[in-house]
């Protein structure tokens, strides 16, 4: 029989042991540069804006007319055949407030790379499901959430939320507590879902 | 109006040339109240007969914004939520959010916190394994394995809770390390249940792998390439039934993940049978990880030295780790500030379930309930 422990968890760890040494490495951002760098600052020039690297990790920024033949180029030339995400962070101040965010991968070479662009709201964003078919419902949720379309995906519907909801849930400007009321009352029957 | 009457009414058929009824397709829906898709999917069904011409995934029946509650949340308030992605290995979110906060701030955890981290959630990849197990043989029509391995999964539940309280949702780790020390009696425990579940394995074998109803309803069935796998982004147990021998705790170890011997069973035939192979033979590997664990386990502390109030610096991480289910990865952008910018979860059901299109098209419809268990999903992740 296991036994069944009385009341509370164990207590907590008290202060006895502390950690020693191990200092914090505070990440800092430093450029990257390689062959696959200088492979693609020769094929796009300025269209590559930044290559760096935070915490170990690799990223690229690439001006948004260049984004899908950067993305193509990875994947063709450079063997990164598979996107392992790809979603969208909102900066609402900025110019171009929504940035895309694609999480590459090469499994030959055992290595991730970032890769982003900025693009104005309402602009719409080549879809690279035409190289990676698993792109669709990342793309989907992507619209449904920062309401960001894709130019050129098969079937931009909402994915999560209900077909007929108005808003955009994950954008800055769409208050935790926000919902469309309209929504709920005709479809839940209840005033709020608050 | 008679029944005579009533067939005498309905217009002559002429050979050929059927009007009245079009047979050719029925829509169905499956869902989203339905015990083989394991949560609240809703699948519709375009059937010829028995055979599937086509269907469509709908989902979001779950969606809690989990992204969006990350957002109004401090980076450590968060750790509790991500145990409701997928519910079934809570251990396994907790582990990969606590590792994506610690590479942005750039904290390592001392060795006895990365090796009790590697015991708890090689204990809850066992635990969801089982639950796989179980409810996905059921679905095919074998009662009896699932009171086996719900059995056996009890004493990984009675150990969750012995060590933090919670059998389900146990945010286990804390940003920097373990809260909880193991407790007195804890490496004895678990070597019993790693003793244990050895022969059980067995016993499930006896009881599965063998029957000829079994390997009728899996073999050849919700076949996929190892070329679509990478095509869909499919990771985990899927993609090593396809033959792509590719798993995180190897390639990109995490956690002392190196300091341990297993191997990574992979599959050959990419259907439903191999990836039931490989994940039974993961649970022999995990049983193998956990004896090392917990017999290298060394004195020291637990838990890093971190702030109180965690305050990253700017910039972003993404960091994933080997869940039961696949890649579970948390993509996290701060600005400095003691909540995060941006939580995205990359969740290995979501990118796995979009396949199941792919899988099922041309199968027959009983098939569909096959391909939705060996997928292996679990719905608070699909839906976050």
């Amino acid at each position: 029989m296991p036994e069944v422990p009385e009341g509370n968890p164990p207590a907590p760890v008290p202060e006895k042991a502390p950690a020693p040494a191990a200092a914090i490495n505070k990440p800092v951002p430093a450029p990257w540069d390689c062959a696959l760098v200088q492979q693609l600052k020769n094929a796009f020039g300025s269209g590559i804006c930044d290559a760096g690297s935070f915490a170990g990790q690799n990223y690229l920024v690439v001006d948004r007319s260049v984004c899908h033949d950067v993305l193509r180029n990875l994947y063709e030339v450079s063997g990164y055949t598979s996107l392992t995400d790809e979603t969208a962070v909102h900066y609402p101040k900025d110019a171009l407030p929504f940035e895309m965010v694609w999480i590459l991968f090469s499994m030959a070479a055992n290595e991730r790379v970032r890769v982003k662009a900025r693009f104005a709201d309402g602009e719409e964003v080549p879809t690279v499901t035409d190289l990676w078919v698993g792109a669709n419902w990342m793309e989907r949720e992507a619209y449904d959430m920062f309401g960001i379309r894709f130019t050129g995906h098969p079937d931009l519907r909402r994915i999560l939320m209900p077909e007929d909801w108005t808003g955009y849930p994950l954008r800055k400007d769409y208050d935790s507590h926000k919902q469309d009321t309209d929504w709920v009352q005709k479809n839940l029957g209840i005033e709020s879902g608050q | 109006m008679s029944d005579n009457q009533f067939y005498d009414s309905l217009p002559e058929i002429e050979p050929g040339h059927t009007t009245f009824l079009d047979s050719n397709e029925l829509v169905l829906n499956m869902g989203p109240q339905h015990p083989s898709t394991h949560g609240v999917l809703r699948v519709i069904l375009k059937l010829d007969g028995e055979k599937v011409n086509d269907l469509e995934c709908v989902i979001g029946y779950l969606h809690r914004g989990i992204e969006k509650i990350g957002e109004n949340r401090t980076w450590a308030q968060f750790g509790p939520f991500v145990d409701r992605l997928d519910y079934t290995a809570a251990v396994s979110n907790s582990l990969g959010y606590c590792l994506a906060v610690e590479k942005l701030l750039g904290v390592e955890v001392p060795k006895r916190g990365q090796y009790l981290r590697v015991i708890l959630t090689e204990l809850c990849r066992l635990a969801s394994h089982q639950v796989w197990l179980g409810t996905h043989v059921l679905d095919i029509g074998a009662v009896t394995p699932l009171f086996y391995a719900f059995r056996d999964r009890e004493d990984i539940l009675n150990v969750f809770e012995k060590y933090c309280g919670a059998r389900l949702t146990t945010h286990a780790f804390r940003i920097g390390g373990c809260r909880y020390d193991a407790y007195a009696g804890f490496a004895e425990e678990i070597l019993h249940i790693c003793d244990d579940l050895g022969p059980k394995i067995d016993e499930y074998k006896d009881l599965i792998t063998g029957n000829r109803i079994w390997l009728q309803r899996t073999k050849n069935v919700g076949y996929i390439s190892a070329e679509d796998c990478i095509a869909f982004g499919i990771t985990g147990p899927v993609l090593r039934g396809s033959g792509i021998e590719w798993d995180l705790r190897k390639k990109q170890p995490y956690s002392s993940y190196e300091d341990f011997e297993f191997d990574v069973p992979i599959g050959t035939a990419g259907d439903t049978f191999d990836r039931y192979v490989v994940r039974v033979e993961e649970m022999r590997q995990s049983i193998r990880i956990i004896r090392q664990a917990v017999e290298g386990l060394m004195e020291g502390p637990i838990i890093a030295k971190v702030p109180k109030v965690i305050k990253p610096p700017v910039g972003e991480v993404y960091v994933s780790i080997e869940a039961p289910k696949g890649e579970l990865g948390y993509f996290l952008v701060s600005d400095g500030s003691a909540q995060p910018y941006r939580v995205r979860v990359r969740p290995p059901s979501f990118i796995n379930l979009q396949a199941l299109t792919k899988m099922a098209k041309g199968s027959l419809v009983a098939d569909v309930v096959a391909i939705i268990g060996t997928l292996d999903i679990v719905l608070g992740e699909v839906d976050r």
